[in-house]
């Protein structure tokens, strides 16, 4: 692991200030950042932005053994294991509810894990989920035991039904996955918190740092990155801005910002100004 | 014919799903592996007793980069 970056520890050995660990599902999570392990160029580059990252859960998706006598035999499985994170899997690339379940069943055997971050994509062009399906999915998997954390469009109606059925967590999108383009409808985001008692991960579309600070801001307790850590220039570097980004939110949500005016309000007073 | 991630193979009907794994050169025990036979979960603890169907089509999935 690499060191604290965020001095997450002051004197005395308490937590600092907006540092209180994250709980889902009774699983405590000292980070609020979850990684995408998708779109990184090696296992080495994802297993050193994973330390700097500091996260602790990271995505992973089920597909067919590769049958080939060539096929690699490094396993994600085992790096992951050596970065000393949990994993999530995903059940991206189905598009039904009877799929994504059949997928989440075998991720419970391939993973030795109850939970699971449910996708059930409705169109290719927009990767944006398929409301009636992912409920549906939800319900069942909940029903069946599983820690559903359930990707969704930014619809607070929808992440309430998600909640009420039982998710352990909602995770809304900002924009569509790997499109960087940020939280399109921070207010939706905002609504959304009020909406929902479970925990709240920002799921796609963060883009740099700024996004995911936003995303702390708007009262999210956590954030997913993926395709922003793996595709921007320098993983490693960008795992560490969102680390930070993420910490910084955090603080600033809990600070409680000033209110935005239309005109400018003196920060210095009037009193005591001399007349020239 | 027995069907294995998609590709019509060598397996012959009464194999078990175990025997499959190994002749892909996977232990018994191997780690971050799942697999499926006709659209059903066969759990680990059966995989050395599940034996394939006539026409089986078996899935065996793993761990990739995603999300």
């Amino acid at each position: 692991m690499m060191p604290e970056q965020t001095s997450a520890v002051v004197a005395g050995g308490q937590p600092a200030l907006g540092e209180e660990p994250l709980v889902i599902a009774g699983r405590t999570l000292r980070s609020r950042l979850i990684l995408g392990s998708g779109g990184f160029s090696s296992l080495e580059l994802m297993a050193e932005a994973i330390a700097a990252s500091g996260s602790e859960l990271v995505t992973v998706a089920l597909r067919r053994l590769d049958l080939s006598p060539t096929r690699p035999r490094g396993s994600l499985v085992e790096v992951l294991a050596a970065a000393g994170v949990e994993i999530l899997p995903n059940t991206a690339g189905c598009h039904t509810a009877r799929d994504a379940v059949l997928t989440a069943r075998l991720a419970r055997e391939a993973f030795a894990t109850d939970w699971i971050k449910l996708e059930v994509i409705g169109d290719e062009d927009t990767l944006l989920p398929d409301a009636p399906e992912l409920l549906h999915a939800a319900e069942q998997l909940v029903d069946e035991g599983f820690v559903v954390l359930p990707y969704t469009t930014d619809d607070p109606v929808l992440a309430r039904r998600l909640a009420d059925v039982g998710c352990a967590a909602v995770m809304p999108l900002g924009s569509p996955i790997g499109s960087g383009m940020g939280i399109r409808n921070p207010y939706n985001i905002a609504l959304i918190r009020e909406a929902v008692n479970v925990p709240l991960v920002l799921d796609a579309g963060i883009g740099t740092a700024s996004d995911a600070a936003l995303a702390m801001e708007l009262g999210c307790d956590a954030v997913m990155a993926a395709s922003a850590i793996a595709r921007a220039e320098d993983p490693v570097r960008m795992a560490s801005a969102m680390r930070a980004a993420v910490g910084a939110g955090r603080l600033a949500a809990g600070a409680g910002r000033i209110p935005r005016r239309t005109y400018a309000k003196a920060s210095t007073p009037s009193k005591g100004l001399p007349d020239f | 014919m027995i069907f294995v991630n998609g590709q019509s193979s060598e397996v012959p009907a009464g194999e078990t799903v175990a025997g499959v794994l190994a002749r892909m050169g996977l232990a018994e025990g191997a780690r971050g592996v799942a697999v499926a036979v006709d659209g059903e979960v066969v759990p680990r603890a059966a995989w050395s007793t599940h034996a394939l169907g006539e026409h089986a089509r078996v899935e065996v999935l793993t761990a990739m980069q995603g999300g």
